[in-house]
């Protein structure tokens, strides 16, 4: 088993747009901190700026988790629904369903999940109208 | 190119980022949809942002991104909000009455090139 070094739980509000970014600025901010390869913190920080935008712009609300390893960064998106109907329709690259509130932010390219997934070294998605969670590793070199 | 390079070529406005003038810039990147902004494995504190997109998002996707400069076009002012959260994280945030084409057009036919997926330089 990894040890755990530290771990952090951040609130996404549904259609927040004023703070959306928030959770995954302060999230950048605490892997500065620590001595991490800056190409792989930003790789980190955009994938959890996407997984953070999704939830708001898509969901109910939900929470961003960010998990510090020796060796990794582990960072878990979970809301609470609607879901994802066809995952694999959503996994691919221009698919969108954003609101033209959402479009007005900057969002809607249907690239997100796509960009998610290609910064992760392991990404697992799992969605029913319960809810949609994110599973996003990476490793530290 | 240097950031006050590019400032004169588009004649534009700078806002917030005095400090970053003599940066050298090696490429661009240019959208108004910040997820295909985020899909560019190359971005880094090197690369100019032009965008018409006026809002904290644009700073936002930049802070991610490590981008330290951003062109608004299309003669936006930038919201309040935008220019302190540029100023925040260190990000030089400059405007021009040039549309994107235009802006784009100049700045490569000076050497800057595109960033992709493979890196401009
Ligand atoms: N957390 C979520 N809850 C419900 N649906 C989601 C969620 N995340 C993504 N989706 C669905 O999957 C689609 C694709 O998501 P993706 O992030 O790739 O693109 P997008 O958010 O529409 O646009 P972009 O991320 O490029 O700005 C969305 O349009 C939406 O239909
Ligand atoms: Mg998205």
């Amino acid at each position: 088993m990894r040890e755990l070094i530290k771990r952090y739980v951040f609130q996404v509000q549904a259609n927040d747009f004023d703070n959306a970014g928030a959770a995954s600025s302060t999230i950048k901010r605490n892997l500065k901190t620590i001595a991490i390869n800056p190409s792989i913190v930003r790789k980190v920080a955009v994938a959890s700026y996407e997984a953070e935008i999704n939830i708001i712009i898509h969901s109910n609300g939900g929470e961003m988790v960010l998990e510090i390893y020796e060796d990794m960064i582990s960072i878990k998106a979970n809301d609470k629904g609607p879901g994802i109907q066809d995952v694999d329709l959503a996994m691919s690259e221009g698919f969108s369903t954003a609101s033209n509130a959402a479009r007005e932010l900057g969002f809607g390219a249907g690239m997100g999940l796509p960009n998610i997934k290609k910064y992760s070294d392991n990404f697992k998605i799992t969605s029913n109208e319960k809810g949609t969670r994110l599973t996003i590793d990476i490793m530290i070199e | 190119m240097k950031v006050h390079e590019i400032r004169e070529l588009l004649n534009a406005k700078l806002y917030v980022g005095e400090g970053l003038l003599d940066k050298e810039i090696i490429g661009a990147y240019a959208s108004d949809l910040m997820s295909d902004v985020l899909a560019s494995n190359y971005l880094d504190e090197k690369a100019v942002l032009v965008s018409g997109l006026n809002n904290v998002q644009l700073i936002r996707t930049a802070e991610m991104l490590d981008l330290s400069v951003i062109v608004l076009v299309r003669g936006k002012t930038p919201h309040p909000e935008v220019v302190e959260m540029a100023r925040e994280n260190g990000i030089a945030l400059m405007t021009t009455t040039l549309n994107m084409y235009n802006s784009c057009g100049i700045l490569y036919a000076q050497g800057v090139k595109g960033f992709s997926n493979e890196r401009a330089d």
